[in-house]
């Protein structure tokens, strides 16, 4: 299975994503720069965290301008495996390829710490591994994480079992309906504020995000059948 | 128009005879200097750039004295201080290079922007050596919260701390803050930057080469900080506020490009020599570089990228903009330095070359508008061996008898006073606004004794702390500066490190005054005792002067930025509690010593006496017995003893293992003083039950006191004192105060 983690200028959490991939999965990975036009080698992509472009004008919103995202979607639209992690998450949501927009944590204040997040479905290719309603503990680092949709949006994410993962205890940013993590309507595309990817060792105070790697290698190997394991 | 403006500027004849050179901060000595340098009077743009080289920030001019009694080498040490940072090997061709600097003062009149450009200006002087920063840490100081304006200070410096590293992924891992009302209109914002290199790529920044092209990259040349040294290099008063645009603009975006590029440049192996634009923008980075390989430069004002029109010499050569670079290559290599600024979306361009002269010449719009020489910038500013005197206050302090106030019999209550002090009290609020974490190497978060950070690829790990106690500084420099010391060496050891080297930041106030020359000058010798018994050199640091607000000089505070070495990441320790019915030993003696504590402080409302005392050989005893049975993987958890006594220091523990203590504290000395006492070489650890008997034979035979004094157990803390209880509560309650404090006075 081939891992590509996007690299967009101010990218910052891009190493931890190939890091991450590695320690948990051991597959081929490769860091696929925002001005590349293929992602056609890659089964998965990841959209690390950062602040792309300086997050000017707002987060995200000009990084859906750059060349891959137009390969991006196409992966998307092919069922490619994506997952979008804070600033990624705030790209997918300013590219469309998740509903929603990011608002500044209620707070007005950066957070950084660990958070329970309760995970809500398992129908994703993300969190196979987990069980629905389990509580993990996944850190994370945003200063806008407010995610906001208007109700008719949530009512649709909720028919279609959209919401993956929701902040247990206390919301740490203000989102509507606790919401830390969602995914597409076919379930191949997540977008979370929340890093698993640095939760995938006890020395770093957690490894719950682990099976967000192990979830999806162990869908991609049931979609391609036995032969290609270890590719 | 440039003509025209630059018309507007003073002649020769007017800067002398209306010694306008003052207005600068140089005096009818250095300017008279500064004219046998030339063979001639010196233009605005020449004054300029001399008054700048010459101020106390880039020169050391008052402070070179007192620098030059530290220890600065060691079988460690790869690069001492005169680069932009000092570099230390930790084996296996890796080396940990860093460095700490203020920004006091440009942080006290635009705290979000002063604070943020610290932190830039400090990982610049990091990546600049050929280093990949990969923590943050900071110092700071403010005065108390109950002030308006110091809610404002503390709250915007944090935010700027926050939103320049957040943005550049370099996790802030550690720091200190205390309150003090000495602060109060002088905030002190000290960063640190901690980077990791392989021997054989630092570098250096020297214009090496003649004929060698010299590029300047990063965002165009603005007229932001211009004079940012020399106003750094006085005392605040009420005209400060006009002087808001002596402080830059920081952009971390930028930074984190022209990083990720100078990175890509330096390994791709063809730099030859490389230096930030900090402090005097690119009057310090030319002349030093030029300096240092014993050659001139020409430089070209007309090819540096401008953000303002018309911008004159003078002011270009004196901007501070942020995120800049100097660096020089081979003619050859022009083409592929371009290419890897190309990838990141960056310019580089042609601003001078390297000469033989010696001298820096300026030339703007086909004319030499400057021409000096280099030595005479860079080394030949007058030193001053300035005035040194006893202060009256330190006299009359050595006849205070601090046992003389009556005995505080409701010791919960103590505790709980000051755990609520903010000096005590939790930062979360702080460090939770930092990304601590990002680049998954963080082991050790902030709020334990030191911060950890593993070495990618290897089984080590490097911890890092800042400390220092103004108070006991103020009270008695030379004992204050061998604890600052020794407390960052302790709580490095702590985590299960070896103290490798220290940065230092002395913060002072004006060294005009005798008085305040004399905590400088004494500091200095107790730092310099302390490094040399704890085998820590100093490679590398900062001094900021002049110091003062309405009242007179801040309490000194060199704050010391130590790093240490842990071997193997099996070693780490935390300050917490870990299991029930672990053994609660506690390390050293404790002494009658109020003098200059939070105790002293928060229940009589005074600092004054001397300080805690400190033997720095028990000190360096006593690391070492640590370190070792560290090592030997027998500490459950560690915990150095400082703000606050063994009182503060158990609920601490238990506060972050939420785990509760049994303790029984036997002691001739009363009770308060005892539980509060801040005295030196202490700390506690907790062991499992069955190792106690081997640990306490460990410290016996290695001469350190020792003394089994409880254990863990449930979610109380019982505290007795000979027999007496005098504190019984629920961890929660005082985690709870302890959390609250500061989130209580910030809203």
């Amino acid at each position: 299975m081939k891992f590509a983690v996007l690299v967009f200028p101010g990218s910052n959490c891009d190493i931890d994503c190939y890091k991450a991939v590695e320690d948990t999965v051991g597959q081929s990975v490769e860091y696929v720069w925002h001005t590349a036009t293929d992602l056609s080698p890659y089964d998965c992509i990841l959209v690390p965290g950062g602040f792309s472009y300086g997050d000017y004008l707002r987060t995200g919103a000009i990084a859906q301008f750059a060349p891959i995202m137009t390969e991006l979607k196409k992966a998307a639209e092919e069922g490619k495996y994506i997952i979008g992690i804070c600033n990624g998450f705030q790209i997918l949501l300013e590219s469309g390829l998740l509903p929603g927009a990011m608002l500044r944590n209620k707070s007005l204040k950066f957070r950084c710490h660990q958070a329970e997040l309760q995970v809500e479905t398992t129908r994703t290719v993300f969190t196979k591994d987990y069980k629905v309603g389990e509580i993990i503990d996944i850190p994370i680092a945003h200063g806008e994480g407010n995610y906001y949709c208007d109700e008719a949006t949530l009512q649709e994410m909720k028919e279609y079992d959209q919401i993956v993962f929701r902040y247990h205890g206390s919301n740490p940013n203000g989102s509507v309906d606790d919401i830390a993590g969602i995914c597409n309507k076919a379930g191949n595309v997540v977008g979370m504020m929340p890093h698993p990817e640095r939760a995938v060792s006890m020395i770093l105070g957690s490894e719950d995000g682990k099976r967000m790697f192990t979830s999806v290698l162990k869908a991609w190997r049931m979609n391609h059948g036995t032969a290609t394991i270890g590719s | 128009m440039a003509q025209q403006l630059s018309a507007l500027e003073p002649t020769c004849e007017q800067i002398a005879d209306q010694k306008i050179y003052k207005q600068m901060g140089v005096t009818d000595e250095e300017f008279g200097k500064i004219c046998g340098f030339l063979g001639r009077q010196p233009n605005y743009t020449e004054i300029g750039v001399f008054s700048v080289m010459w101020s106390e920030h880039c020169s050391y001019k008052n402070s070179k004295p007192v620098l030059r009694k530290f220890p600065v080498t060691g079988p460690r040490v790869l690069m001492g201080p005169g680069e932009g940072a000092g570099i230390v090997d930790i084996g296996d061709n890796q080396a940990v290079c860093f460095k700490i600097e203020s920004h006091n003062h440009p942080s006290a009149v635009e705290p979000f922007q002063g604070a943020a450009t610290g932190v830039g200006g400090i990982i610049r002087d990091i990546f600049s050596m050929g280093a990949r920063p990969i923590a943050i840490l900071n110092s700071l100081r403010f005065g108390r919260l109950e002030n308006e304006r110091v809610r404002y200070l503390f709250e915007n410096v944090v935010s700027g701390i926050a939103a320049y590293g957040n943005c550049i992924g370099i996790p802030t891992v550690g720091g200190e803050v205390m309150f003090d009302e000495s602060y109060e209109g002088n905030p002190l914002v000290n960063a640190m930057c901690v980077g990791i290199i392989d021997h054989n790529m630092i570098q250096k920044g020297v214009a090496k080469g003649v004929g060698n092209p010299v590029f300047y990259v990063g965002p165009a040349t603005g007229r932001d900080g211009i004079h940012g040294a020399t106003f750094a290099s006085e005392e605040l008063t009420a005209e400060t506020e006009v002087k808001r645009s002596a402080v830059q603009v920081g952009d971390p975006f930028m930074e984190k490009l022209v990083m990720e590029a100078c990175l890509d440049l330096i390994n791709s192996g063809i730099v030859i020599g490389i230096q930030d634009m900090g402090a005097a923008g690119l009057t310090c980075s030319s002349s030093e570089m030029a300096s240092k390989a014993g050659n001139g430069m020409e430089l070209h004002l007309d090819r540096v990228p401008q953000r303002e029109s018309n911008m004159t010499a003078y002011e270009m050569m004196l901007s501070e903009s942020q995120e800049r670079m100097l660096f020089v290559v081979l003619p050859e290599n022009e083409a592929q330095a371009k290419a890897i600024f190309e990838k990141w979306g960056l310019e580089c361009s042609n601003v001078g070359s390297v000469t033989e002269d010696g001298r820096l010449r300026i030339i703007q719009h086909g004319e030499e508008v400057a021409n000096m020489p280099v030595t005479a910038l860079v080394d030949e500013c007058p030193v001053y061996n300035k005035p040194s005197q006893i202060p009256a206050y330190y006299i009359e302090n050595g006849k205070i008898d601090t046992n003389r106030y009556e005995e505080v019999t409701d010791l919960q209550s103590a505790l709980e006073k000051v755990l609520a002090s903010p000096n005590v009290a939790s930062k979360e609020w702080v460090y939770s606004q930092y990304d601590h974490m990002v680049r998954t190497d963080t082991a050790v978060k902030p709020g334990s004794d030191a911060a950890v950070v593993l070495v990618r690829g290897t089984r080590k790990a490097i911890a890092m702390s800042t400390d220092c106690n103004g108070r006991y500084v103020y009270l008695d420099p030379e004992m204050g500066g061998r604890i600052a010391v020794a407390e960052a060496s302790r709580n490095v050891v702590c985590s299960g490190a070896e103290p490798l080297a220290i940065t230092d930041n002395l913060n002072f106030g004006s060294p005009e005054k005798p008085e305040i020359f004399w905590q400088l000058e004494k500091s200095a010798d107790g730092i310099s005792e302390a490094c040399i018994k704890l085998n820590a050199p100093v490679i590398g640091g900062n001094v900021s002067l002049y110091n003062e607000n309405a009242k007179g000089a801040i309490y000194p505070t060199p704050v010391i930025g130590m790093v240490g070495l842990i071997r193997d990441i099996d070693h780490i320790t935390t300050q917490g509690f870990k299991q029930e019915g672990d053994t609660i030993i506690l390390l050293g003696e404790t002494k009658a010593e109020l003098g200059g504590s939070e105790f002293q402080y928060v229940i009589h409302g005074v600092t004054e006496g001397r300080p805690p005392s400190i033997d720095l050989d028990v000190e360096a005893t006593m690391q070492q017995a640590l370190l070792g049975a560290i090592r030997n993987g027998w500490i459950a958890s560690a915990h150095d003893l400082s703000e606050g006594g063994i009182a503060v220091a158990i609920s601490e523990s238990c506060i972050s293992g939420k785990l509760g203590a049994d303790v029984s504290i036997s002691s001739e000395l009363r009770s308060d003083i005892a539980l509060f006492s801040e005295s030196q070489s202490r700390v506690i650890i907790s062991v499992r039950p069955e190792l106690a008997e081997r640990v306490s034979e460990w410290f016996a035979v290695k001469r350190v006191p020792h003394e089994t004094i409880g254990q863990v157990k449930g979610r109380h803390l019982t505290l007795r004192m000979n027999d007496t209880v005098v504190i019984q509560t629920a961890i929660e309650q005082l985690e709870k105060i302890w959390k609250d404090a500061i989130p209580c006075f910030m809203g």
